[in-house]
């Protein structure tokens, strides 16, 4: 009896845990059956490398350079936000505040990772990009700018609840020691917590960079979804996955359109495969160390 | 402890076993609602209030109907009835010849009913004095060969444009009829840095806070709170303020009629819904949501 539990329950967990790998390949596999065809007639570089995207015009221009470049200035800004508050309020929650004080703020932080990315969008855009408009004094407060931000407040809850539950793992054996060899408490915080944390902070801050550039609703409403190459931060941009979303619904089935879209998602899973790829590369780095 | 493991897998048994019914039995429930007639209506976001105020008094008299709308613009519609997930496509425009050709391979035959009028309304903020334009203006505006409203007499301010998506009909409209001004196959398409927004309300939206922007959204979704230019054809012509009475006689430049398009000829539920918006009652019912009536 236990025998013949112990196989079926172990058969169980095998299919659950192979059926990542199972679904990651076979989303590879599809995106790269409906996408590969149109690279192939339309051009690798022509698509990469092409600087305007006119899907209906006639004959059409399917250039991503503006995309990628759009998403990529989104993500770049929200890091830059979330990253420095992410981890400071990780390491505030775990190792300075103190108890009660605590408890709220991981409670909020869960609250604040629980806000639909519409919600998100749509308070963007009628509380934050007038006033972007008015205080950096620019034509439209669509910005990239704008999305960034908002993009920020969806990666800290994510980066924030990962990157604590690393810094609280580490040993306490490591934080006596410090501290008892002389070290001040920013000392022990940031030679030794932080040190043996990284790891898991890293990890923390590549799902975060996951949930931003795979993010759409939000972005969709609020970075202008202008096709062009944007000199700087304030100026509307447009990503691959707001192209995506906004002009599914028009391709029809099998079209050259519908393929392009799918070539898009082709790049983007690209993208994030280099992301994570470069993340575990650090990790196992940091690791033998 | 062989119990307690035994329990468990009995309960992780019995939980799957009750999901399985119940999805069994949503699947039943799917099945019956499936022989009640349903109807899908998609398309056009500019007419998409009209056809669903247009569908509640239509299902107010058929009260065992089932009639979903959705918009998502008018090319989304035409791409659902030819990928067959809708009976009926409301649409701001005609069927382009790319779209005829993919029906066709698929069996396809889409039919034509014309229910309303529209006149397309160029909007700007209530702040800008600009009020009046011609369409070789509008064009040299959203393909940003003026990018200044100098150039028409007002503060040094860049124009912020605004368009639909490209899947959208008012879109499509705009860039024939202003645009290419009527020209076939020319190639002239919005300026790259124009703000390609998600749907009408949004344009409008954005022209309510926003001074710098210009936008052009359907006659019904303009009001008192922003400014609707007038157009001219050229610049000896007059400039004519889009009303129902100019949309119907034809002197507004840019108005254009509103369409359903059924798969073939329509029969049973279709058919009695297209005959009700084409009836008395339901261009009434155009006419209460802003739009011009075909008779």
């Amino acid at each position: 009896m236990r025998l013949s539990i112990d196989t079926i329950v172990e058969a169980v967990i095998f299919i659950c845990g192979i059926i990542s790998v199972i679904f990651v390949v076979l989303i590879f596999g599809f995106l790269f059956k409906e996408g590969f065809d149109f690279l192939k007639d339309f051009g690798i570089l022509r698509f990469v490398t092409g600087k305007f995207w006119y899907p209906s015009s006639n004959p059409a221009l399917f250039g991503i350079l503006p995309l990628v470049v759009g998403s990529l200035l989104v993500t770049f800004g929200a890091c830059a936000v979330a990253i420095p508050i992410g981890v400071m309020a990780a390491l505030y929650i775990s190792e300075v505040a103190p108890k009660n004080m605590r408890d709220i703020l991981k409670s909020s932080v869960e609250l604040m990772a629980a806000v639909p990315s519409v919600v998100v969008g749509f308070v963007g855009m009628t509380t934050f990009v007038p006033v972007v408009k008015v205080f950096f004094n620019v034509p439209t407060g669509l910005t990239a700018f704008s999305g960034s931000i908002m993009l920020a407040f969806m990666a800290i809850p994510t980066i924030v609840t990962i990157s604590e539950d690393a810094i609280r793992s580490v040993p306490w054996q490591y934080k006596e020691g410090a501290l008892a060899l002389g070290a001040t408490k920013w000392q022990t915080l940031r030679r030794v917590v932080l040190k043996a944390a990284m790891p898991g902070i890293i990890a923390a801050i590549m799902l975060g960079i996951g949930r931003v550039i795979g993010e759409t609703m939000a972005v969709m409403m609020i970075t202008g979804n202008a096709a062009c190459i944007p000199n700087s931060i304030f100026e509307p941009v447009r990503t691959m996955t707001a192209t995506i979303a906004a002009e599914m619904g028009e391709t029809v089935k099998g079209g050259t359109h519908y393929k392009a879209l799918f070539a898009i998602g082709l790049v983007l899973f690209l993208i994030t495969f280099i992301v994570n790829f470069v993340a575990d590369l650090f990790l196992r780095k940091t690791q033998n160390r | 402890m062989k119990l307690s493991n035994f329990t468990i897998y009995m309960v992780v048994v019995l939980v799957f076993l009750s999901l399985f019914t119940c999805a069994k039995m949503q699947q039943k429930n799917k099945k019956h609602i499936k022989r009640t007639l349903c109807m899908q209506i998609k398309g056009s976001d500019t007419i998409v209030t009209l056809v669903q105020a247009l569908t509640e008094n239509f299902v107010k008299q058929n009260p065992s109907l089932n009639v979903s709308v959705t918009g998502g613009g008018s090319g989304t519609g035409f791409a659902s009835l030819i990928n067959g997930t809708c009976d009926v496509v409301m649409s701001s425009r005609e069927i382009d010849e790319r779209e005829k050709k993919l029906a066709k391979n698929r069996h396809i035959v889409p039919t034509e009913f014309k229910i309303g009028l529209d006149g397309l309304a160029v909007v700007v903020n209530k702040n800008n004095p600009v009020d009046k334009l011609t369409i070789e203006q509008l064009g040299n505006i959203f393909m940003a060969k003026i990018t200044n409203w100098k150039v028409f007499g007002w503060v040094n301010k860049k124009i912020v444009i605004l368009s639909r998506e490209s899947n959208s009909g008012t879109h499509m409209f705009f860039k024939a009829h202003v645009l290419r001004n009527s020209v076939r196959n020319a190639n002239d398409e919005f300026a790259v840095q124009s703000l390609m927004m998600p749907s009408s309300q949004a344009i409008y939206d954005e022209v309510l806070q926003n001074s710098n922007a210009v936008g052009y959204v359907g006659m019904g979704f303009t009001n008192e709170k922003i400014k609707t230019i007038s157009v001219a054809v050229n610049k000896i012509s007059d400039y004519v303020y889009p009303t129902r009475e100019s949309v119907t006689n034809g002197t507004y430049p840019i108005s254009r009629i509103l369409y359903l398009y059924t798969n073939g000829k329509p029969q049973g539920i279709v058919k009695m819904f297209i005959d009700y918006a084409i009836s008395d009652i339901g261009q009434k019912i155009v006419l209460e949501a802003d739009f011009v009536p075909i008779k």
